[in-house]
């Protein structure tokens, strides 16, 4: 394992709720980004952003990581959620929070 | 960094040959799209599955040549 994947498994694991996004959750730099910290913020959760724009080696680890080709990615429990469609479908279904309070 | 809707929707129907698959092109630049996508192969998957399996069927244009593609999948039994 490369000193990148290491370093994104170490993120992925030391937070309950990790999003890899475009920008910062006070600056979102792209819709998708957007929508999944707005669904986070709506259901008052605290979570770790990590902006991929800031580093292009998180940028592309993190895609390998999950084999998961865009960002967002949404990360719970050290487990991949999914990106902003699957995000969106489970905060609409009660799917998210049900995750979010295991 | 655009793809036309016909190569989209050709690939789509290569990957899932029985699927009934729809296509939007959101903002009208060949670089948004919405797809919804029904198919059998989907049956007993996951989400984060079933969208792998469509980003398969792009074979790595998706976040490349595919800016943006907002994606529903269904099982189709």
């Amino acid at each position: 394992m490369t000193e990148i994947h290491k370093k994104i498994k170490e993120i992925i694991n030391k937070n309950k709720v990790v999003l890899f996004m475009k920008g910062t959750p006070e600056m979102p730099q792209c819709g998708f980004s957007m929508t999944v910290c707005n669904i986070l913020k709506q259901l008052k959760i605290n979570f770790f952003s990590v902006n991929v724009l800031a580093d292009e080696l998180v940028r592309q680890g993190i895609k390998e990581h999950s084999n998961w080709p865009t960002i967002p990615q949404l990360y719970i429990n050290g487990n991949f959620i999914g990106g902003c469609d699957i995000v969106k479908e489970m905060f609409e279904n009660g799917d998210l929070e049900k995750t979010l309070k295991q | 960094m655009a793809i036309s809707r016909e190569e989209l929707f050709e690939l789509l129907t290569a990957g899932f040959p029985d699927g009934e698959i729809k296509i939007d092109d959101l903002a009208g630049d060949n670089n948004h799209y919405a797809a919804v996508i029904k198919s059998s192969k989907f049956n007993g998957k996951n989400k984060v599955q079933q969208h792998q399996m469509v980003y398969a069927a792009l074979k790595g244009k998706m976040g490349k040549e595919l800016h943006a593609l907002a994606l529903t999948t269904e099982e189709k039994k």
